[in-house]
């Protein structure tokens, strides 16, 4: 790893993606999912930063969001505009030090950065699977997780990080590998979506699926469905933010003129905020992983299986650190303060904050300074990765 | 780490917890490898103490987020941000064998549902105040007619978290009420050397502060 003094001191600096293929018929079994059916190959796309101790207790998994890739600290190349997703909490002396900690973040399955999703060419007829893929789960996600844990050589994490989607996939992972997990810390997440966070999925999806070149997914090749998508994230980037953000952020100010236009282009710069979101996003994110991703996410609800969340922690052994944001209205503080309440049922040792923060969901990718403090203490607190 | 900035949803000067100098009464009271709860556990520095000489299973509530950093940096890894004007929530009767509330009950606004719910679980209810009536604050406003000021009380009075002042004989009261038996009372003032000293004689007089060890009547 070539570290340039183009780089700022605390920058993990230039970094690969690595690539992991498992679970490949018929060596080895596919990987058994959630919804009877299977999957495999299955190529997880991967960065490390940091070294692996020699006890091999230090390595920090970060799990992603939604639209996250494993691409989470450093600078793929020397020309790179911006640093990794979460570069502003991973590198030396930053809260995930990466003088102490060996940090992982992979690419989720059913996601379109490198890892196996929708978008993948299925060997068995040698096109992309589109809607053939089969419809994924939180815990499917983890469970590929831990191949490449396995593989890496790691038998316990010292902890699983992770915001919003990868704060439901660190909930998992106490869950479904207690004895492998010793620090668990969701982040502005939840333990199962409201109603509402489901609604916002659903119009996305819809959004993607009404687009006359969406053709039911099997786009690949031709025209993509670009409108679709990006309403889809722009409904999305909505929900993000807050009404004290985009106060802030925007007002009622207007984009690059002084009077209405009195037509249907971009007047306020919220429209103009949106609408770059929305078109810098199809450039870089697969529809279909948005359908999968996000239906993964409606899904995801630990206590429907175990009769109730306290139930559904009964085996979980880490300590908890929870995180919530007060103006988070997509996940908000009281879903946290009810995982918290399951923990605690089960004597669990848990630290829980509400951060004060304007900033609405995004909190947990802005709030770098509060939310460091905690995070660093927090993994201090435990008694290896030194 | 270990230090914190005051930030803007930190309330003006809250009494972060409880004066060190009461420390070493608090630890004499708590039996080894209890379980703590200390609401408004401030920095986390009479947990961190408890831990220390008594491996106590501590848990806290604290409200300031920068307390709760403080917390976490000093190793402290069971901090839960609440209001306790809110209750204690989900909490079972009789879970927990100390209940701490120092130098706190002065803030809330309402002090006595809060005793009632530590009564209900904690097996046994610390509680330390500053004391309304010692001579110090009896002088200033019966004689000088000024808003008492002192070591326990040190804030003006348009600028100060304290809005349910006590005496030791008005908690007293209280208490009754509240359906909680005195099991002990321990008057404190301060000595010359900054450390508390317990006081024997007149203590609603003469104790700037007050620890009262409170359980449940059994009915």
């Amino acid at each position: 790893m070539d570290k340039t003094a183009t780089f700022p001191a605390d920058s993990v600096g230039l970094v690969t993606t690595q690539f992991y293929t498992f679970a490949e018929p018929p060596q080895e079994l596919a990987l058994a999912l959630e919804s009877g059916r299977s999957l495999g190959p299955i190529t997880l796309a991967y960065e490390t930063y940091g070294q692996l101790n020699e006890a091999r207790d230090n390595a920090v998994l970060v799990l992603h969001a939604l639209s996250g890739d494993a691409h989470v600290a450093g600078y793929h190349t020397p020309e790179d505009r911006a640093p990794g997703w979460w570069d502003v909490l991973i590198g030396p002396g930053k809260a995930l030090d990466t003088n102490r900690y060996f940090v992982i973040c992979s690419n989720v399955i059913g996601g379109c950065q490198g890892s196996t999703g929708p978008g993948s060419i299925n060997p068995a007829t040698g096109e992309p699977y589109g809607l053939t893929f089969p419809v994924v789960t939180i815990r499917d996600m983890v469970n590929a997780q831990r191949a490449l844990v396995d593989y890496l050589g790691i038998e316990v994490l010292y902890a699983v990080v992770g915001g919003s989607m990868g704060g439901m996939q660190v909930l998992e992972w106490a869950i479904s590998y207690p004895e492998r997990v010793r620090l668990a810390l969701p982040l502005a997440t939840t333990a199962r979506l409201s109603p509402q966070a489901i609604a916002f999925d659903e119009v996305g999806r819809q959004a993607i699926m009404a687009d006359p070149d969406w053709r039911g997914g099997n786009y690949y090749g031709r025209t993509l469905p670009v409108q679709g998508l990006s309403i889809a994230r722009m409904i999305g980037h909505i929900t993000y933010l807050s009404d004290a953000s985009m106060h802030q952020k925007f007002g009622r100010r207007l984009q690059d003129k002084a009077e209405y236009g009195y037509d249907f282009v971009t007047d306020f710069q919220v429209e103009s905020y949106l609408r770059h979101q929305g078109g810098s996003f199809v450039k870089r994110f697969d529809a279909n992983s948005y359908l999968y991703i996000s239906k993964a996410m409606d899904y995801f609800d630990p206590a429907r299986e175990a009769g109730s969340l306290a139930a559904a922690f009964a085996p979980a052994r880490a300590k908890f650190l929870v995180v919530s944001f007060s103006s988070d209205w997509l996940f908000p503080p009281y879903q946290s303060r009810e995982i918290v309440k399951a923990l605690r049922r089960n004597d669990r040792e848990v630290v829980y904050t509400e951060i004060a923060s304007d900033y609405g969901h995004d909190a947990f990718l802005l709030e770098a300074e509060q939310l460091g403090r905690l995070v660093s203490g927090f993994l201090a607190s435990g008694d290896t990765g030194d | 780490m270990g230090t914190t900035q005051p930030n803007a949803t930190t309330p003006a000067g809250p009494p972060r917890g409880c004066p060190a100098s009461d420390f070493r009464f608090l630890v004499d009271l708590i039996e080894p490898g209890s379980r703590v709860l200390d609401l408004g556990c401030g920095d986390g520095d009479l947990l961190a103490e408890l831990i220390r000489r008594k491996q106590v299973h501590a848990e806290g509530v604290e409200l300031s987020e920068a307390c709760i950093q403080a917390c976490v940096a000093q190793g402290l890894t069971n901090i839960h941000h609440g209001d306790l004007d809110e209750g204690l929530g989900d909490r079972a009767d009789q879970s927990v064998d100390y209940v701490l509330l120092t130098n706190t009950l002065q803030v809330l606004h309402r002090p006595r549902p809060l005793l009632e719910e530590m009564a209900r679980v904690g097996k046994q209810c610390v509680i330390t105040l500053p004391n309304f009536a010692h001579w110090s604050a009896r002088l200033q406003l019966g004689l000088l007619g000024r808003m008492p000021k002192n070591r326990r009380l040190p804030y003006e009075w348009y600028d100060t978290p304290n809005i349910h002042l006590t005496t030791l004989a008005d908690f007293r009261d209280l208490g009754a009420r509240a359906g909680l038996l005195i099991r002990r009372e321990i008057p404190l003032r301060t000595g010359p050397d900054g450390q508390a000293r317990r006081v024997r004689f007149l203590p609603n007089l003469r104790a700037e502060a007050v620890i009262f060890v409170l359980e449940k009547a059994r009915r």
